[in-house]
């Protein structure tokens, strides 16, 4: 099953990844990490994630760690 | 069978966290140029000439070796540093006032010398270290802290269009402009970030890279409108594409872009 890796205390809640998601599969979490920033996090039910990389790709602190395909 | 199609370039230092603000395409410009350190195996014997901007930090990013230049000199001291080591990588990687600003000479010289080198420049039509004031890159209409009612084409002149310049040297080997405003952009600037690694690789002269990228701070926009700013606006000024490319076997001074 394809999926993400996030490393929340990377991430600095631009939200970028959010629109780049095909599938929307990421969404704001009601965590804050130690920046103070209400971090993203992946919620991916029913197995849809396409392990295309497009949110770690446009990412810009990366924060999204590892991508998996399959 | 699950493959892993994504990671940290390990020419990143490990656990790295980049002082970039929220949404700044440095991040992704760095990312970029560390994955093709990897994918060339270059990090080992690569020397980083690191510039004065909002990357000046670069050196704690990049687990390569690397010195800091003065203001405008990256190309100056990377011609020293590769001329007193020919074996290894010297590239540099510089913002559009640096580059093009206050260091206009030393980076156009450098081209011209034809110095086996590379250059990245991330253009994001100001200064952004500074507080986002007006640099050569600013657009017509551009409103920036010292142009508060826009770039003003009478008493300002025209932006300066680096990609194509330094295409007009004759000591460049490949030049191209590329953007990160999308995915399918972020991957085309990867290859041709590779491509102006390759030609000094091959000893072929100066390779260089304008990349356009976002300033969300400065602009005062969300990290999603930004890159819409530079779709809509930079793109139109500053035009995508390879200006030169002296392995493709085309003319050296087309100024007509083929696009990577
Ligand atoms: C000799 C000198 N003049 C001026 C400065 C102030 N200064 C620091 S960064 C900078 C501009 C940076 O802009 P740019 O190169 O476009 O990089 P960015 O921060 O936008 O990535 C200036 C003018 C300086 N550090 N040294
Ligand atoms: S793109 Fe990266 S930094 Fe921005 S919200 Fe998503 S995970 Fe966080
Ligand atoms: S890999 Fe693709 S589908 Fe999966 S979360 Fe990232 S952008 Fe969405
Ligand atoms: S000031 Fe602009 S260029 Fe500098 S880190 Fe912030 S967003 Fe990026
Ligand atoms: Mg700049």
């Amino acid at each position: 099953m394809s999926r993400i890796v996030i490393d929340s205390d990377k991430c600095k809640a631009c939200y970028l990844c959010i629109n780049e998601c095909p599938k929307k599969l990421i969404k704001i979490s009601d965590k804050t990490n130690s920046l103070g920033n209400r971090v993203v996090e992946f919620d991916d039910p029913k197995g849809e994630c396409l392990g295309c990389a497009m949110c770690a790709t446009r990412c810009p602190d990366l924060a999204i760690t590892e991508v998996y395909k399959g | 069978m699950t493959t892993q199609v994504f990671k940290i370039p390990e020419s990143l230092r490990e656990n790295v966290k980049y002082s970039f603000c929220p949404g700044c395409d440095h991040g992704v410009a760095v990312r970029l140029v560390a994955e093709v350190l990897d994918e060339m195996e270059l990090k080992e014997k690569s020397i980083l000439v690191a510039s004065i901007g909002c990357s000046v930090t670069l050196y704690d990013f990049l687990n390569v070796d690397s010195i800091e230049a003065p203001h405008g000199r990256a190309l100056a001291e990377a011609t020293g540093v590769k001329r007193a080591r020919p074996d290894k990588f010297v590239f540099t990687y510089q913002g559009d006032g640096d580059f093009a600003s206050i260091g206009l000479a030393e980076s156009l010289h450098a081209a011209l010398r034809g110095e086996n080198v590379s250059a990245i420049c991330i253009n994001n039509t100001t200064y952004g270290m500074t507080g986002g004031q007006l640099g050569p890159t600013t657009l017509l209409g551009q409103v920036t802290t010292t142009s508060p009612t826009g770039r003003n084409l009478e008493y300002y002149g025209y932006p300066v269009k680096i990609a194509e310049h330094v295409a007009l040297c004759d000591g460049t080997a490949f030049s191209a402009r590329v953007s990160l405003d999308s995915v399918a952009n972020i991957r085309k600037a990867k290859q041709a970030i590779k491509k102006a690694f390759e030609v000094q690789r091959q000893g072929l002269g100066f390779g260089f890279v304008e990349i356009l990228s976002t300033c969300p701070t400065n602009w005062k926009m969300s990290p999603s409108k930004a890159h819409e700013r530079v779709r809509n606006e930079m793109m139109k000024t500053y035009v995508s594409g390879v200006y030169k490319d002296v392995t493709s076997g085309e003319q050296a001074h087309i100024m007509r872009p083929s696009f990577v």
